[in-house]
């Protein structure tokens, strides 16, 4: 077999990564004490340069190489950009909370990096063992990421948690892949199409390995009932890690999705949407239901977490184009709503005090306008209200429901998006309507403070002229 | 029934033996050792697979290196497994019963009418001189290699993982500094102060 090097041009964003992740190993071992935030500033450079990277290659036809085992398509580069642009928004605001905690080293960025690399190799994954090995690189990383504060029991039990239980996850993802492969003989996504598309395929033995397969898939999403981790994990974690797993690995997993569920099992899809169904109306009514009754901001927000996981995956369970675009849409844009969610608790923290309680969020508006305002965008936008994006996409979403006759789905969702709207206004009543409980002005540093105002204004932005970017998701798939 | 079928029914039955006893056994150190045992028989059944090489690989890595492993770490932390077998008995019932109606589905899915002979081809027997070695080699740096450098990525994460997870520098634990230690001088360790000498009293 030869490769001609035209091959690993496809490749370059993920050979970047992973040259540069290596190398800011070696320098962060050597000059990190001595140069500050060198590894978070070559991090960055590199982000940014894969991103152009990956954006050049939009156009680039559709192509599979390494042996079967890569693939090159549209929606590969769009959602290669996009966890490059979100995670560059993570790390500015984990420098950020590194200021005021003081808990990160340079070994975060690197983990990071190598997170990206994992994720990178799921989206572009067209073999089950490279969506396999991609998975466990990034969930590898996490679990790292997350274990990273030694020192606080919380941390510990979460890294113990999500590790344990990721384990299984990939044990019962491994099953129904290694079921798949006992019926059609190929690992090769491609190639699993179109051994199910020949007639008399042994379907009993292929529908076994799919349950296992979203069974697997459910809990890397934290699809209800298989959210056991979401609110431990990300409650346990440094809030600079959770609003890392709270992100861009979102988009990853919807990568994996579409890859597995419906570029190969695309024929099977009847027996997915039901499965799909369940977990989706399951994760709608716990996570809006049980966000209500915390009291830790981050809590909240991994219940919203789950709830919004129910929502794009109702864009999968439309089984259409325009559903995929809007879940893809969704997932994007959920992924930018959640870094800046997560980044208003560390923009309250400050040196020795964490704000992720609901109560610290009192009284917001007199400590600082401008930020109440973000926050109130950013709530606003997770609930749906027009004209932030958190509307449009799940607008989108429900339009695709509604267009293929399920127009029951979508009522539930909106019944359950209604339920949720409650605690999400709550917080904006919080910071309005309540006295402070601490006048202390915020005391974060000038890019943190910008990252948040760029990330809210972008979430109204795109809310007010969504279409580039749905057209761009609608382009790519097509 | 031939030779190798009955060599099949008896490796087959001694790993479900020895991985029930892993998890039923009362002492952590023969869950261990029942392990091994597991992963003798499986690399057995390989063998009859005629995947020699994988059969060897897989008693070296695992029996030779993660099982030693394992066993020094459940002696060095001596673990008190009788807390986290509480509620045995009371959670018994309901385990099993969940148990058996997962085990009964799983059958009636994944049986020989299923994946019997004559459903999937009975693989050939492989020539004389058949290398599995060269086969190997063959196709991992060629149709695998991403996936086999992404592999070496995911190693190469555990190390990042494990030395930054307990690498760190608490003000009680003392440590040496090779470098500083060579470097040092007689001078530095000896200080000579200069005294008059007492007079006796």
């Amino acid at each position: 077999m030869t490769m001609p090097l035209s091959d690993f041009l496809l490749l370059s964003p993920e050979i970047f990564v992973l040259i540069m992740a290596c190398a800011i190993l070696v320098v962060e071992a050597f000059v990190g004490k001595r140069i500050a935030d060198i590894s978070y500033t070559l991090s960055q450079l590199t982000l940014l340069v894969a991103a152009v990277i990956s954006w050049n290659m939009l156009d680039t036809a559709h192509a599979v190489v390494m042996g079967g085992t890569f693939v090159h398509d549209p929606m590969a580069a769009l959602l290669k950009v996009a966890v490059f642009l979100i995670v560059i928004g993570a790390f500015v605001y984990a420098r950020g909370f590194n200021t005021s905690s003081g808990k990160l080293t340079g070994e975060y960025y690197v983990l990071g990096l190598f997170a990206v690399l994992g994720m990178m190799v799921m989206i572009s994954a067209h073999s089950l063992l490279t969506i396999y090995l991609g998975l466990e690189l990034l969930s590898l990383s996490l679990y790292a990421m997350v274990a990273t504060d030694r020192d606080s029991g919380n941390g510990s039990e979460a890294a113990m948690k999500y590790f344990v239980l990721g384990a299984l996850a990939s044990g019962m993802l491994l099953y129904g892949m290694s079921m798949l492969y006992g019926a059609t003989g190929t690992l090769d996504l491609g190639g699993i199409a179109s051994a199910l598309a020949e007639p008399g395929e042994n379907s009993l033995i292929l529908v076994f390995g799919l349950c296992f397969v979203v069974v697997g898939l459910a809990f890397k999403f934290g699809a209800v009932p298989f959210h056991m981790w979401v609110p431990d994990v990300y409650d346990g974690a440094p809030t600079a890690v959770t609003l890392f797993i709270g992100s861009a690995p979102k988009i990853a997993a919807f990568a994996m999705t579409m890859r597995l569920l419906v570029e190969s099992l695309g024929s099977l899809s009847v027996d997915w949407q039901g499965m799909l169904i369940i977990l989706a109306v399951l994760s709608l009514a716990l996570g809006n239901i049980v966000a209500i009754a915390q009291t830790s901001m981050k809590r909240m927000l991994a219940y919203s977490t789950i709830s919004h996981v129910g929502f794009l995956l109702l864009g999968l369970i439309a089984n259409t184009s325009a559903g995929y675009s809007a879940a893809m849409f969704y997932a994007i844009t959920y992924a930018l709503m959640a870094i800046g969610g997560f980044a208003m608790i560390i923009l309250l923290s400050r040196a020795g005090f964490e704000a992720d309680k609901l109560d610290d969020f009192k009284g917001l508006n007199d400590r600082s306008p401008w930020f109440a305002f973000m926050m109130l965008i950013l709530m606003f936008s997770m609930a749906g209200v027009p004209p932030t994006v958190g509307f449009y996409a799940k607008l989108s979403v429900l339009q695709a429901v509604v267009d293929v006759h399920m127009v029951w789905l979508a009522v539930v969702a909106v019944a359950f998006s209604i339920i949720g709207a409650f605690y999400y206004i709550r917080v904006v009543k919080l910071m309005y309507f309540d006295e402070a409980v601490s006048d202390a002005p915020l005391e974060t540093s000038t890019d943190m403070q910008i990252a948040v105002s760029v990330n809210g204004l972008l979430v109204l932005a795109l809310g007010l002229f969504p279409g580039g970017l749905l057209t761009l998701c609608i382009q790519v798939l097509g | 029934m031939d030779f190798e079928r009955i060599l099949f029914f008896l490796f087959a039955t001694v790993l479900i033996y020895a991985a029930g006893r892993v998890i039923t056994v009362r002492n952590p150190i023969h869950a261990a050792l029942h392990l091994v045992l597991a992963f003798f028989t499986c690399a057995a059944l390989w063998l009859l697979l005629e995947a020699e090489f994988l059969a060897i690989t897989l008693v070296l890595v695992y029996v030779g290196a993660v099982m030693v492993l394992f066993l020094f770490v459940v002696m060095m932390l001596d673990i008190n497994t009788s807390p986290l077998r509480e509620g045995f008995i009371r959670y018994l019932p309901l385990g099993l019963g969940v148990a058996f109606v997962i085990v009964s589905e799983m059958y009636l899915v994944v049986r020989a009418r299923n994946f019997g002979a004559d459903v999937i081809a009975i693989p050939e027997r492989h020539p004389e001189g058949y290398s599995n070695v060269k086969e190997l080699g063959n196709v991992l740096y060629t149709d695998y290699v991403y996936p086999f450098e992404i592999a070496a990525v995911i190693l190469l994460v555990a190390i990042i993982a494990a030395i930054a997870l307990t690498m760190r520098k608490r003000p009680e634990t003392k440590y040496q500094n090779p470098a500083q230690q060579v470097a040092v001088k007689a001078k530095d360790r000896v200080r000579i102060v200069e005294m008059k000498a007492e007079e006796k009293q």
